[in-house]
């Protein structure tokens, strides 16, 4: 029951085991000899990085200067990335045209960034979604509106790398819960058509299936039938992704008692009410953490697509640091890259995190 | 496929004839043969193995059986799928576990069959959830999630539930057995409240002196058939087989 204890028991406090800063660095750090030895050491450790790092990034730096500047400096040139950016951002994106992309990932951003509310999720969002994408498809290849056309050959950069992972995840998701309750289906055809399908894919590496959408498909297509190289890299994404996310959707079925079935068909649910209003809503909620597992690698693999001739965020940062002026600067590029990584990752997990509070129901 | 027509109100409401059920080759239920009234309250009592859950969960497809016939107000329990899902939704259950959806409010638990089964419009399903809340005292927790009720509230929530259905008939699978002993009563009470409305019941149960009670025949199950069936003063006082001597000696 969820009474609150009686009061006219005297409620003591519970004991204070450590007081202040002191208290907290004698119980933390120097409980034990061992811990005490330790604590010195990593102490000693970063003293000896720290500082160096310091230096090197913040204080002999230089942040947006010409790359002969650079040369007479020891610390980090950061100007690789302000001189270079349109490049790392936008690839070979025609000249000019640069806010067509840069919109359309302020758009998607913005989309994002509203419907992380689960309040907002309604009918009317799914509209705005849809009328946006249409937005971003035009603004991205353009041919009306006065906007030159921009083939898929020459879309690069971030916005490459946001399309691709983002609409690998968005679509990735539901066929993978598809292919999980195919999996666990009661009608052989289906049941074994995904296992094979999930095996097939699992079974290989990401490159050989971009290798393969990208040269051995256009062979089985009839003459004169193309399809577009990115939409290929595209589908490729989507249809690995959405195995792994169907093993771990089938691990949170398997996770739901016997019982939620049996109360679901003892009140008359048919099976796809069933799925959809009592088993899917907890069996995703329980895989929550390893799904925003794949989701982050299949981010970070769309960068995989550099072997098939796309170029990506990181493809185009590789081609501006070729040029001879800005060579010997990629340590700063790279982390520049990896920042950009980061945020992106961490947004995505912390949101998972904040959903999962949400949507704990205390059972 | 046989359907039969509707039953005439004066036909058994639930009829079963020479039901036999296996699991693999285990012969669980073996020539089961019963007729429940309009209104009649059946205690089922046994060893535990001895097939009367399964009896019961038998009643509403939850197993299958694989000889003989099962009818339920009028329709026969085949494998057509539509025919089971309207028993399904003319029969309540409730479990030892409860099984509520823990995802859902009390509110949404109890809506949710009258939503999507029965197209009640929400407004109205809501309206006869709080009914049925009040109806087993509990009507103070509907925006509550079941993990914060205790086990008597979440069992007496379970049986509002099944009420919101407007079942014919209710079956009860050891409804009191998962519970501390202080919470047995709260439920027991709201099972007497239903059977003195008139509600078909069909429960499996220890309680025996809910038994003794409520019921108007108590059936002794052992080994996948039923032994013997009295009314309760009968049973209690007069059993006639052995069997039923040695497990009334058991328990009481």
């Amino acid at each position: 029951m969820n009474q609150p204890a009686p009061a006219r028991r005297v409620q003591l406090k519970p004991p204070v085991t450590n007081v202040g800063v002191l208290g907290w660095l004698r119980s933390n750090l120097f409980n034990t000899w061992y811990n005490s030895i330790l604590t010195v050491l990593a102490l000693a450790l970063l003293a000896w990085l720290i500082p160096p790092l310091v230096r090197w990034a913040f204080i002999d730096s230089l942040w947006n200067s010409t790359s002969e500047a650079c040369r007479d400096i020891d610390g980090a040139c950061w100007s690789v990335i302000p001189n270079n950016i349109k490049f790392i951002f936008f690839g070979f994106f025609p000249q000019g045209q640069e806010w067509r992309p840069a919109l359309a990932m302020v758009m998607l951003l913005a989309l994002v960034f509203y419907s992380k509310e689960r309040s907002r999720w309604k009918k009317s969002l799914g509209w705005v979604w849809l009328a946006s994408l249409v937005i971003m498809g035009i603004l991205m290849y353009g041919g009306i509106l006065g906007m030159p056309v921009v083939e898929t050959s020459q879309w690069s950069g971030l916005p490459l790398t946001m399309m691709l992972s983002f609409f690998g995840m968005v679509a990735a998701y539901p066929l993978g819960v598809l292919l999980a309750l195919g999996r666990r289906s009661k009608m052989p055809a289906i049941k074994s058509l995904c296992v094979v399908y999930i095996e097939m894919i699992r079974g290989v590496p990401l490159i050989s299936l971009l290798f393969m959408s990208s040269i051995m498909f256009p062979l089985f297509l009839p003459e004169g039938v193309t399809i577009d190289k990115v939409l290929r890299a595209q589908i490729a994404i989507i249809l690995f992704t959405a195995a792994y996310i169907a093993e771990v959707v089938r691990g949170g079925l398997q996770a739901m008692p016997r019982g939620q079935y049996e109360a679901a068909d003892s009140i008359g649910l048919n099976y796809n009410q069933t799925m959809r209003l009592i088993i899917l809503p907890q069996a995703l909620k329980i895989v929550i953490p390893p799904t925003v597992g794949i989701l982050l690698s299949a981010f970070k693999d769309t960068s995989l697509v550099v072997i098939i001739a796309l170029y990506d965020v990181l493809k185009t940062t590789k081609v501006a640091l070729s040029n001879p002026k800005w060579t010997g600067y990629s340590t700063e590029a790279y982390i520049f890259l990896a920042v950009l990584y980061f945020i992106f990752c961490y947004a995505m997990s912390s949101y998972s995190r904040r959903l999962e509070k949400e949507l704990n129901t205390g059972h | 496929m046989t359907q039969n027509g509707r039953a005439k109100s004066t036909d058994p409401i639930i009829q079963i004839r020479e039901m036999h059920k296996w699991y693999g080759d285990f012969h669980v239920l073996s020539n089961i043969n019963l007729e429940v009234e309009k209104g009649e309250r059946i205690v089922i009592c046994g060893p535990s193995g001895s097939g009367k859950s399964t009896l019961i969960r038998c009643i509403n497809r939850l197993e299958e059986h694989q000889r003989g016939q099962i009818i339920v107000n009028g329709v026969e329990l085949t494998n057509d799928i539509k025919n089971i899902e309207k028993v399904r939704a003319e029969v309540g259950m409730v479990f030892q576990h409860f099984n509520l959806f823990p995802h859902l409010t009390i509110l949404e638990n109890l809506t949710l069959g009258p939503i999507w089964v029965l197209k009640t419009p929400k407004k109205e399903a809501e309206a006869i959830a709080m009914k049925y809340l009040e109806k087993v005292h509990i009507a103070e927790q509907a925006k509550k999630y079941p993990g914060q009720l205790s086990g008597g509230q979440q069992q007496r929530v379970a049986i509002a539930r099944s009420l919101c259905m407007h079942p014919e008939v209710m079956l009860f699978d050891e409804p009191t057995s998962a519970l501390d002993p202080e919470m047995i009563k709260e439920v027991l009470d709201v099972m007497i409240d239903l059977a003195e409305e008139g509600m078909t019941m069909l429960v499996v149960t220890h309680e025996m002196g809910f038994a003794e009670k409520v019921a108007d025949r108590v059936m002794f199950m052992d080994f996948g058939e039923i032994v013997e069936q009295n009314s309760p003063g009968q049973f209690f006082a007069n059993p006639q087989h052995e069997r039923t001597k040695l497990f009334l000696s058991q328990i009481l």
